[in-house]
């Protein structure tokens, strides 16, 4: 153990490689090491708020697919109510032209026949003032009786 | 081991615990331990040349197996020192510790370079003695104890002020009375001198006492057969044992650093 110039030229070099490791590998490789775990956490943040806005969208997502089953059902609902009530109309429709028509019609016959009673009733009149006038040809005269036989002619 | 000469136990050790020495003057201070410094300045060079290269090619983005290393050893040094030390650590405390700890680390570790092996191939290399392992010579161990001590020293003037440090070295630990002042100042004066000593008489005693233990197997297993078997046994059981003090010795003498430092930040 005998101490001498080694320990001063060992702490020079002590004192050296200090100043190397604190110049030169201290500063730089703490400066990768803290850019990488920036780098990190700033990805690891990202990913999570990835992972949140997937979520959001997801959500809204299903609430539009809910919205437009809700909006599509509505619309069929809606079609059907508009189907059965043309439907209802046209029936409607369709049975007061019926009965219009049959109304018509009705009023067709009733008119026919009264028209043939008219027919019938002048020929009845006229055949029985034909066959009265055959009958009275001599004692009666047309022109003197006609108010007589024109109020039997409405009574027939 | 010279040829020809007979080799006794006492010359086997002491040629292995001999330093290669070269005067630089007149006096017993002036001569340099060659094997020693040339050693630390190789494993100092090798190691912080290698974290040097690896820095210049250091990436923030995904890192290589040989950055992440570095990366690996350097956030150890810096958990620890963020532990011990609360004040800016990247100005200098952790870097600090980081360089005493890669290189008392490497320098412990030329303890494990076989003995004689290694003194055959300096024997080639005309080197009759060299010391391998630059932290069993108390010049190496005391050098960086008294370095941190002017550290210290330099931190505590630097943060308190001369006038705080004296005001501590005075009134602390017991109390502002001047009749404590003596006591104060005795006590203090114990500890800024056992700091160094017990700091780097830990790490020479260890690293020194692990080489002699290496050396006396070595003599083991020239005794003949068993000495042989035993020797190569215990010397693999001590060499594997080893590997938990070198990197052992090599943290406590970093934690010891950072914690002198920290003390002398730190206001009583």
């Amino acid at each position: 153990m005998n101490i001498n110039f080694t320990l001063i030229s060992q702490a020079m070099a002590f004192a050296i490689f200090i100043w190397f490791t604190v110049r030169f590998v201290w500063p730089p490789l703490m400066r990768a090491i803290e850019t990488r775990q920036k780098t990190i956490a700033d990805g690891l943040a990202a990913g999570e708020r990835g992972k949140r806005e997937l979520e959001l969208a997801s959500q809204r997502s299903a609430d539009v697919v809910r919205d437009a089953k809700q909006r599509a059902s509505d619309i069929i609902a809606q079609a059907e109510k508009r189907a059965a009530q043309i439907v209802d109309e046209a029936k409607g429709a369709a049975e007061d032209e019926g009965a219009r028509i049959l109304a018509g019609k009705k009023a067709e016959v009733e008119q026919e026949v009264f028209r043939a009673r008219e027919a019938l009733r002048q020929q009845v009149a006229d055949l029985a003032l034909a066959g009265a006038s055959k009958i009275l040809r001599r004692e009666v005269d047309a022109k003197t009786h006609a108010d007589l036989l024109a109020s039997i002619k409405a009574e027939l | 081991m010279a040829s020809g000469t007979e080799v006794t136990p006492t010359s086997y050790m002491s040629h292995h615990l001999t330093n290669l020495t070269s005067s630089i003057g007149d006096g017993a201070f002036w001569t340099l331990h060659v094997d020693t410094l040339v050693m630390a300045l190789l494993t100092g060079i090798v190691s912080f040349g290698f974290l040097g290269w690896v820095v210049r090619g250091a990436t923030s983005a995904v890192p290589g197996k040989r950055q992440a290393f570095v990366e690996l050893a350097v956030e150890f040094i810096d958990e620890q020192v963020k532990s011990a030390f609360h004040g800016d650590r990247h100005a200098f405390v952790a870097p600090a510790a980081l360089t005493v700890f890669i290189w008392v680390f490497m320098m412990n570790a030329m303890d494990f370079l076989p003995v004689d092996i290694m003194a055959w191939i300096y024997e080639r290399l005309g080197l009759h003695n060299w010391r391998s392992v630059p932290t069993a010579d108390v010049n190496t161990t005391f050098a960086l104890a008294l370095s941190v001590w002017l550290l210290m020293i330099f931190f505590n003037i630097k943060v308190k002020g001369l006038g705080g440090w004296i005001h501590e070295l005075v009134c602390s630990p017991f109390g502002k009375n001047p009749l404590l002042w003596p006591v104060n100042i005795l006590f203090n004066l114990v500890e800024y001198v056992s700091k160094p000593l017990s700091h780097s008489l830990r790490l020479y005693g260890n690293i020194y006492a692990g080489e002699i233990i290496f050396l006396l197997l070595g003599m083991w297993a020239a005794t003949g057969l068993s000495g042989t078997v035993f020797g190569t046994l215990l010397g693999a059981g001590w060499a594997i044992f080893h590997i938990l003090i070198v990197t052992l010795q090599a943290f406590i003498f970093m934690m010891l650093t950072v914690v002198y430092l920290s003390m002398a930040h730190e206001s009583h």
